[in-house]
């Protein structure tokens, strides 16, 4: 109990910044008209491929000797970029179709 | 100053990442927002790749990072680039899968660390805390990958439905005992039971296939969003582990967001998650039953010249779009049929339903591709009010959302769901494939009504027809 307690004292900023984070994503999304639904559910599919960040870390840090670990990172590292990259652009091909009338 | 200059880059990716979800949500600025946030998106992960050090020391293993994020990138844009309009919503899927994967393999590393410790017999002292966050990220990245893969596979048709009796009760076991024994190694892990962690990921695994398989395939949007939100809160996760924010503020807002998002979703169609997730509704109790019915009393048909005549002559026709346009590719074919009935005089809008298409907003997405314009397409209550005083309502291969049974039989699994009321307009042309039954797997009365009369065919076929007769008129 008192190793959570101490670890929660540790990590105040983050626990923080989630907080203010769940409401800030609720409050930046809540009057997106149903038409957006899919583009912004992609979108969103995206954002969170910053996962791939973990994956860098993690792959930046293992012994370049331990040969599992490295390919599970690079496995990681993929997955993570197919992610962001696919998602964005995605979703860019669904929004190029809401482009203004000429 | 380095590492400042990264805090600087993290601070840079999660303002993008606010503003773009913000931007997101507006039609005119939706396109910069996601062009805001891949930039932003850019700078954290370069900026760590250069910037990052821990104690001192850079990150190696460029080769393998680069190779990775080459790769990554080159299969992401051609699968992007080549999937059809009609496949997004499972590419989204996928994407998101891909994601849920990274979050678990992360955690695998990361216990990779303390399994060696263990096996070389040094004790290490571990936080509760950020075991909890490895287990959390595997639990969750897991659940989202096998989840999202299913619901691909439902989505393009490769996986069917599939449910037994007692999955829900087994479902909630199997999910409590994983949590309990990932609890119990948050406390006592040691070198005897380290292995469990690999039985939690199995575990996981099973659970995300098990959770989305008997939810019919009409409700994978909802899926697909939820699980969306389950791997933002993984990705949170390694963001916990790395005390890294632009992980946390990303993963977090997309959690947060995707939540929100799936509930908006679920009131499109006046349902509960909970009756979502549990009802299953196009599982197999109700398709059983009212697939071996078979149609129901008489339906009449109409010819292409006829359908054609009657819309010719309309002053009001409303087009209400749905799957079957979408698989048929029709949608030009459509916007050519609009546009020659508005040269007749005839005032066309559409009528489209929340969820019409495969995913909230997908009709939207596959019409803008067609330039039709924005003002003649009208929301279900605006429609609703319109069919009162609308002469011939042409149907595209929607099914589900005009069933008359969603307000009057209590007894129908889309018993409650919002519908367009087209039965009140004076004539309604449906256009379908054949008289099988939609996606919820129940009869449609709407087909026997004396006032409808059907068009079967493939939708792009029956418009290219219908515009050369119209052309001839």
């Amino acid at each position: 109990m008192e190793a959570v307690l101490n670890w929660i004292q540790a990590h105040i900023e983050i626990i923080y910044i989630v907080l203010l984070s769940i409401f800030l994503g609720i409050e930046v999304i809540g009057r997106v008209p149903s038409v957006l639904h899919t583009p912004l559910m992609s979108g969103a599919n995206a954002i969170h491929g910053v996962v791939i960040i973990g994956a860098i870390i993690v792959m930046g840090k293992v012994e370049p000797g331990n040969y599992i670990a490295l390919v599970i990172g690079f496995l990681a590292v993929v997955l993570g970029t197919l992610n962001v990259v696919g998602g964005f652009v995605v979703t860019d091909r669904m929004l190029e179709m809401f482009k203004k009338k000429k | 100053m380095e590492l400042s200059l990264l805090t600087l880059c993290y601070l840079i990716g999660s303002l993008t990442f606010i503003i773009g979800l913000k931007m997101l949500s507006h039609p005119d600025s939706a396109r910069k927002g996601n062009l805001v946030a891949a930039v932003g998106m850019a700078v954290a992960i370069f900026g760590t790749i250069f910037l990052y050090e821990e104690e001192g020391k850079k990150l190696g293993n460029y080769e393998w990072i680069f190779g990775g994020l080459i790769l990554g990138t080159i299969v992401g844009v051609l699968a992007a680039r080549k999937v059809k309009m009609t496949a997004m919503p499972e590419m989204v899927s996928l994407f998101n899968g891909m994601g849920g994967a990274c979050a678990a393999l992360i955690s695998f590393i990361e216990f990779d660390h303390i399994k060696d410790a263990f096996a070389k017999g040094i004790t290490i002292e571990i936080h509760a805390g950020t075991l909890i966050t490895i287990f959390l990220g595997l639990i969750i990245g897991s659940v989202s990958f096998a989840g999202s893969v299913i619901a691909w596979g439902k989505l393009n048709g490769k996986i069917k439905d599939f449910a037994f009796p007692g999955q829900q009760i087994f479902n909630l076991v199997l999910l409590a005992a994983t949590l309990v024994t990932a609890g119990y190694l948050v406390f006592n892990l040691n070198a005897e039971n380290y292995w469990l962690f690999y039985g939690i990921a199995i575990a996981s695994l099973i659970y995300g296939v098990l959770f989305v398989l008997p939810i019919g395939g009409a409700d994978m949007p909802v899926v697909i969003s939820l699980l969306n939100s389950f791997t933002g809160v993984a990705a949170a996760c390694g963001g916990f582990l790395y005390d890294n924010q632009v992980m946390l503020t990303g993963g977090i807002l997309v959690g947060a967001a995707g939540t929100l998002l799936t509930i908006l979703m679920c009131k499109a169609m006046n349902r509960s998650l909970t009756n979502v997730l549990i009802g299953s509704f196009g599982g197999n109790k109700f398709s059983g039953a009212s697939a071996s019915q078979g149609p129901q009393g008489n339906y009449k048909e109409i010819s292409i010249s006829d359908a054609a005549v009657c819309m010719c002559y309309a002053n009001k026709v409303i087009i209400v779009p749905g799957y079957g346009l979408a698989v048929a590719q029709a949608q030009h074919t459509c916007h050519e049929l609009e546009k020659l009935l508005e040269e007749k005089g005839v005032a066309v809008t559409y009528a489209i339903h929340p969820v019409a298409g495969r995913m909230p907003g997908h009709m939207n997405v596959l019409l803008a591709e067609a330039d039709v314009s924005y003002d003649k397409l009208q929301e279900m209550e605006q429609a609703n009010d319109e069919f009162k005083t609308t002469d011939v309502v042409l149907i595209l291969g929607a099914n589900d959302v005009v069933n008359p049974a969603a307000k009057t039989d209590p007894s129908s699994p889309i018993y409650g769901m919002p519908i367009l009321e087209v039965e009140q307009a004076k004539t309604v042309i449906v256009n379908k494939r054949s008289m099988k039954p939609g996606y919820a797997g129940i009869e449609n009365e709407l087909f026997f009504q004396p006032k409808t009369s059907m068009l079967f065919g493939d939708a792009k076929a029956a418009l290219q027809k219908l515009v050369t007769e119209i052309k001839a008129l």
